[in-house]
């Protein structure tokens, strides 16, 4: 069919502008500023190992948080008349299209020295929290920022299970409790793959987060990544190659986590 | 299912306290008549006077809304062309398509953001040795616009792709129109829907991205999270929660609106207050899924 030339030139813009910068990165990785081929970015690497295990940490307990927060929300969501259902739909999705960086700024807002939290607390005659610079608070920016990410596909998918399935469980005799272990958990498990892809991307390669609400004391993979590009160390080079391990590391990690996913989610990835 | 109970009522509602609490205490203090930012001082509207005033975030919100415009308008019309002719691709092809299309969707955008940067900066060093200058600008942010925005488009018209009845457009032309008639008659009404969610959805994209913009608009060029990454950095300021609130009643109202269109227009769409970029949005959780999404 003739339909076909159509995708001609998105397929070069594709190469131009999708393939070709991924090819650079890998490039820029493997070569010195004089252009010669050398690994001493990847072994320069080495004192940056707390980093890497600080940013995957952080963003896999913000990742864990938004289940345990958003799964029973989805869950109860998707029990709701269709009226209310659509209702909190639309208000999960409006913080969402909300700029996150006015969202991450609200908590600075409210957890500062003097903010808002802290003058309640005296006014109460409680003392002050320092939680501004503390890895907690930048776990809270991630959850806060990006639990409807979670929400979202669970709820999807919860929606969509055939009620009949579940009767024909409770007709078996399964109570609620073994109708939601062995029926609606496994029929979810794909919604919440797809939900933990859109938040652990995202929290692991931030560097807005941790840069206002880690207070520039707990530096994240993505703040190291933006320091060599447009910050103080310049050094695409060195960029380059952490952000090709990071994303050869979460790729590695989102594929292993859907291979254990029975293969259902594959289709999250790729 | 069973009904909820008092206590999972509690549950949604504390959750959404957690979402919305914060953003009602930035509008609050967006009319205080103090610098500070615990204690109430009486009410006023000078910082929204002072945001109307500061040069800088209006020149970002002119350059957003033309990139915003810009990409989207090319995108939807690119998305919507390159989703025919993947559709049309047969067996490897369409695989390899289509996962060079989920790249940037799946890929963190700080990479996406820093390859395309690496592009830019690379072109500009080889333009330099011909004596041609090219440096990060306007331009390369609606390319980076562009390039993220098509793939959501994609993804939106995929499924109506899917759905439409393949004698559709044969029906037409046996009846004599001629192939491009038979597209614009037949064809893309049936698509519409799928294009109108992926147009909304590369808008908000659009509007909304930090950080593919920070990396490729260079120097002399900001968007408007540009300015506001720049100005919540130095300091908290009551000008940055008129902003907010501002932000927060533009989405609102673009929700409201979508949401009315929808219940006026679209009666017969099964899942009622929900608007059509909502549906989108969740559609595309779904393609992500490869589950079908609303297949008949």
């Amino acid at each position: 069919m003739k339909h076909k030339s159509l995708a001609i030139p998105y397929v070069g813009w594709m190469a131009l502008f999708v393939v070709a910068p991924l090819i650079l990165v890998v490039v820029y990785a493997f070569t010195t500023r004089e252009g010669g081929f050398t690994l001493d970015n990847f072994s320069n690497m080495v004192q940056y190992a707390g980093v890497f295990g600080r940013s995957f940490l952080l963003a896999f307990l913000a990742t864990l948080v938004c289940i345990l927060l958003g799964y029973p929300l989805a869950l109860l969501l998707a029990r709701e008349q269709s009226r209310l259902r659509g209702m909190a739909m639309l208000l999960i999705m409006l913080p969402m299209w909300m700029n996150f960086l006015l969202r991450t700024y609200s908590w600075v807002f409210l957890l500062e020295r003097n903010g808002f939290f802290n003058t309640l607390l005296e006014t109460v005659g409680l003392p002050k929290l320092d939680i501004i610079g503390t890895p907690a608070a930048v776990v809270l920016g991630m959850v806060y920022n990006f639990l409807p990410f979670m929400v979202l596909p669970i709820f999807s998918v919860i929606e969509k299970i055939d009620p009949r399935v579940i009767e024909a469980a409770q007709d078996l005799g399964a109570n609620s409790a073994q109708v939601f272990r062995r029926v609606i958990f496994p029929l979810s498990l794909p919604g919440v793959l797809s939900g933990v892809t859109m938040v652990f991307i995202p929290s692991v390669s931030t560097f807005v987060i941790s840069r206002l609400l880690g207070g520039g004391m707990n530096l994240l993979l993505g703040d190291l990544i933006e320091m060599q590009f447009l910050g103080s160390a310049y050094n695409p080079h060195l960029g380059s190659a952490i952000s090709l391990v990071m994303m050869v590391i979460v790729l590695v990690s989102m594929g292993l986590m859907n291979r254990f996913g029975e293969g259902e989610g594959e289709a999250v990835l790729l | 299912m069973k009904k909820n109970g008092p206590i999972s009522r509690i549950y949604i509602f504390l959750i959404f306290l957690f979402l919305y609490a914060p953003i009602f205490v930035l509008i609050a203090f967006s009319f205080n008549d103090s610098r500070s930012n615990a204690v109430w001082g009486g009410f006023t509207l000078d910082w929204y006077l002072e945001l109307f005033q500061n040069r800088s975030v209006l020149e970002a919100l002119q350059t957003t809304l033309l990139v915003s415009v810009l990409a989207t308008a090319i995108a939807t019309v690119a998305g919507t062309a390159s989703a025919i002719g993947f559709y049309n691709l047969r067996g490897r092809a369409r695989t390899v398509c289509l996962s060079v299309n989920n790249i940037p969707l799946t890929n963190a955008d700080i990479i996406t953001g820093v390859s395309m940067m690496l592009l830019f900066v690379f072109t500009g060093q080889v333009l330099a040795q011909w004596g041609i200058d090219f440096s990060l600008g306007f331009p390369t942010l609606l390319i980076a616009h562009i390039t993220f925005d098509i793939p959501y488009v994609i993804l939106s018209v995929m499924p109506k792709l899917r759905q439409l009845d393949p004698h559709l457009a044969e029906a037409a032309q046996d009846l004599g129109a001629t192939g491009l008639y038979a597209f614009f008659k037949v064809v893309l009404p049936e698509l519409m829907p799928g294009i109108v969610s992926g147009m909304l959805i590369a808008f908000t994209m659009s509007i909304d991205d930090f950080l593919i913009s920070y990396f490729t608009a260079g120097g002399q060029t900001s968007t408007l999270s540009m300015v506001v990454y720049s100005m919540v950095r130095r300091r908290v300021s009551p000008e940055i929660n008129a902003l907010s609130t501002l932000m927060f009643l533009a989405v609102l109202l673009l929700l409201i609106l979508i949401n009315l269109r929808q219940s006026g227009g679209l009666r017969r769409s099964r899942r009622a207050g929900r608007g059509p970029a909502a549906e989108g949005i969740l559609s595309l959780a779904n393609e992500d899924l490869d589950v079908p999404a609303q297949d008949r």
